[in-house]
């Protein structure tokens, strides 16, 4: 079986790009797919060389033929979106492809046209296949080119016999993050020991609860309020959540990314050898426990 | 006059920019739209009294009246509805609440219930005169643009409303910033900070928002987000410093404007800079309410 790992963080900019390109440049025989899509970064450090692209089809989008149109305004009012302007205009960004507008005109003047809504590409990385995305601008339907990529990235490891998927996932909880944690083995949230970095983490903790999806933790700037980090610990006690490690703040994380390395790759300092001795542990949790033991964890 | 808060990438420091604006200027409305993980109040501390559900409408199938036709499943494009031999079975949560099923619907089984996908909270802080509103969408709840949309039928046009915005540039963002007019677009100097600014530079230009940018975090990283911005003719609006003062008063939800005050005026020099860029008369009678 091959096993899928989420790394994902509630709140945004606490490390969770930097953590996984470095699991990456650890795993040893996995796929990895960026279900970011919306705000992609990992392809700055992995420098992908795109092999297969795809083309992303969201919903629908309703399209009014000014010829058949009578003016009537049927659409109009029922259009739950309010996305049909009184000039019988459709507002792209507003429009959600329900289909109601193309089955109630009278004079069959409104169609629903397929709409590009970004792309996903298989690629090559140094440190082996790569499935990633770029949704187009203010697109819906993130959630679904998420579940797309995921769905490439696992037919990848399929045919590749790899036995890991490494999902780089969203910020928030809703429907991108849903769709990047849905049917995986595990999450790892990525934390930080800030009022937002514990709120926002007992939120997608509670998200992959939900979903009775196994979570662990990793704190990482910990040593930036260390009375918050205790906080955070005390919480994933009292809620059954082991927490993988502790990382300080460290310099060298901003100066890999400048350098467009992985931070594994680019210092041997503490910071690598803390990041290491993580995915050991997250390794020892996917591979080594029972899934009864996994499922436990969940309750 | 509405100014969002906004930048692609998460964790660059809208939530901060947004509060300590805010707190600047005083007597404004506060709108925290990144209802997925709302932030604004830990650092405001209000007590919140609850306005009203979000709810959308999904559909309600009577039994008795249905005939097991499909037409309901056929119609639904959000996979919300599934026909199966003995039953209709319904999936709430794909549902968008279009409406599409009960106007197919041949034997007018299909009526609409509201279901609760989250909640809008209002706070007012005396000193600083902010009313302040948050939007939270439920746990395990996939859909934020209803709350959001809902969120903004508050603004109440008479004076400033500072946004601040969930991060990305997909549906959530379009509809907090869409209307919007202005855009502070919160950035770092590091390459994930410049790759997801020029994805947020790009919704803005597509959506004819203006816009400029503050760099949080200034000392870090390196020199490419100045660089192209000056390339790009962006206003730079501000520079936060990279300082582990600024950084400990954030970890404990304390707005930095508040212990180093030099920063108040420099955030009210930045209202009105937007006031000044903004040249539209409207803008600019709004701008002048606040400031009389």
């Amino acid at each position: 079986m091959v096993k899928k790992l989420t790394v994902i963080s509630g709140k945004g900019g606490t490390g969770k790009t930097t953590f996984t390109s470095s699991f990456v440049a650890l795993a040893e025989n996995a796929v990895i797919a960026d279900c970011d899509v919306d705000a992609a970064d990992m392809h700055l450090i992995l420098q992908p060389e795109i092999s297969e692209t795809y083309d992303f089809y969201g919903l629908d989008v309703a399209s009014i033929d000014r010829e058949l149109c009578t003016g009537c305004g049927t659409c109009i009012s029922s259009c739950k979106f309010a996305a049909i302007g009184p000039e019988l205009v459709v507002d792209t960004y507003k429009c959600e492809g329900c289909g109601v507008c193309e089955y109630i005109c009278p004079m069959d003047a409104v169609s629903m046209l397929a709409k590009k809504a970004g792309e996903y590409y298989c690629s090559n990385t140094r440190f082996g296949p790569l499935v990633h995305a770029k949704l187009g601008v203010g697109e819906e339907a993130s959630g679904k080119l998420v579940s797309d990529v995921r769905h490439r990235a696992s037919e990848l490891a399929e045919q590749n016999s790899k036995d890991m998927i490494l999902i780089d996932g969203p910020p928030g909880t809703g429907c991108a993050v849903i769709a990047a944690i849905t049917g995986t083995d595990m999450v790892l949230v990525v934390t930080e020991p800030t009022k937002s970095g514990i709120h926002d983490l007992e939120r997608v903790v509670q998200v992959a609860k939900h979903f009775r999806i196994p979570v662990a933790v990793c704190i990482n700037k910990c040593d930036i309020n260390e009375q918050i980090s205790e906080s955070i610990n005390d919480y994933c006690e009292d809620n059954g959540i082991p927490v993988l490690g502790m990382l300080p703040y460290d310099d060298v994380v901003i100066e890999a990314m400048v350098a467009g390395k992985t931070v594994v790759e680019y210092s041997d300092g503490k910071i690598s050898e803390d990041i290491r001795s993580v995915w050991d542990e997250i390794m020892n949790v996917l591979f080594r426990q029972e899934k009864k033991d996994l499922v436990k964890l969940v309750q | 006059m509405k100014i969002a808060i906004a930048s692609g990438k998460g964790g660059t420091g809208k939530t901060t920019v947004a509060v300590n604006f805010a707190l600047a200027i005083g007597n404004v409305q506060l709108f925290d739209c990144d209802v997925e993980e709302p932030n604004c109040n830990l650092f405001l501390g209000l007590d919140l009294e609850k306005q009203e559900d979000v709810s959308i409408s999904v559909p309600k199938i009577d039994a008795e009246k249905c005939s097991l036709c499909g037409k309901c499943a056929e119609f639904c494009r959000y996979n919300a509805i599934a026909n199966l031999p003995q039953r209709i079975m319904l999936f709430p949560k794909l549902c968008h609440g279009c409406g599409g099923c009960q106007i197919v619907c041949p034997e007018n089984a299909i009526t609409e219930e509201l279901r609760s996908i989250g909640k809008i909270e209002k706070g007012e802080d005396s000193n600083s005169g902010i009313s302040f509103f948050q939007g939270t969408l439920e746990i395990g709840e996939p859909m934020a643009t209803p709350v959001i949309r809902q969120l903004q039928a508050h603004i109440d046009g008479t004076t400033v409303a500072v946004i601040d915005s969930p991060p990305g540039t997909a549906c959530p963002v379009i509809a907090t910033v869409g209307d919007m007019d202005y855009c502070v677009l919160v950035t770092e100097p590091t390459p994930f900070g410049l790759n997801d600014l020029i994805l947020a530079v790009d919704v803005l230009r597509q959506l004819g928002v203006p816009f400029g940018v503050i760099i949080n975090r200034h000392g870090s990283g390196d020199d490419r987000v100045e660089e192209y911005c000056h390339k790009e003719n962006i206003p730079l609006l501000m520079k936060i410093p990279y300082k582990r003062e600024i950084a400990v008063l954030y970890s404990e939800g304390i707005p930095f404007v508040e212990h180093m005050p030099e920063w108040k005026e420099k955030f009210r020099k930045l209202y009105h800079e937007i006031c000044s860029i903004s040249s539209e008369n409207t803008l600019q009678q709004s701008c002048t309410k606040v400031s009389s």
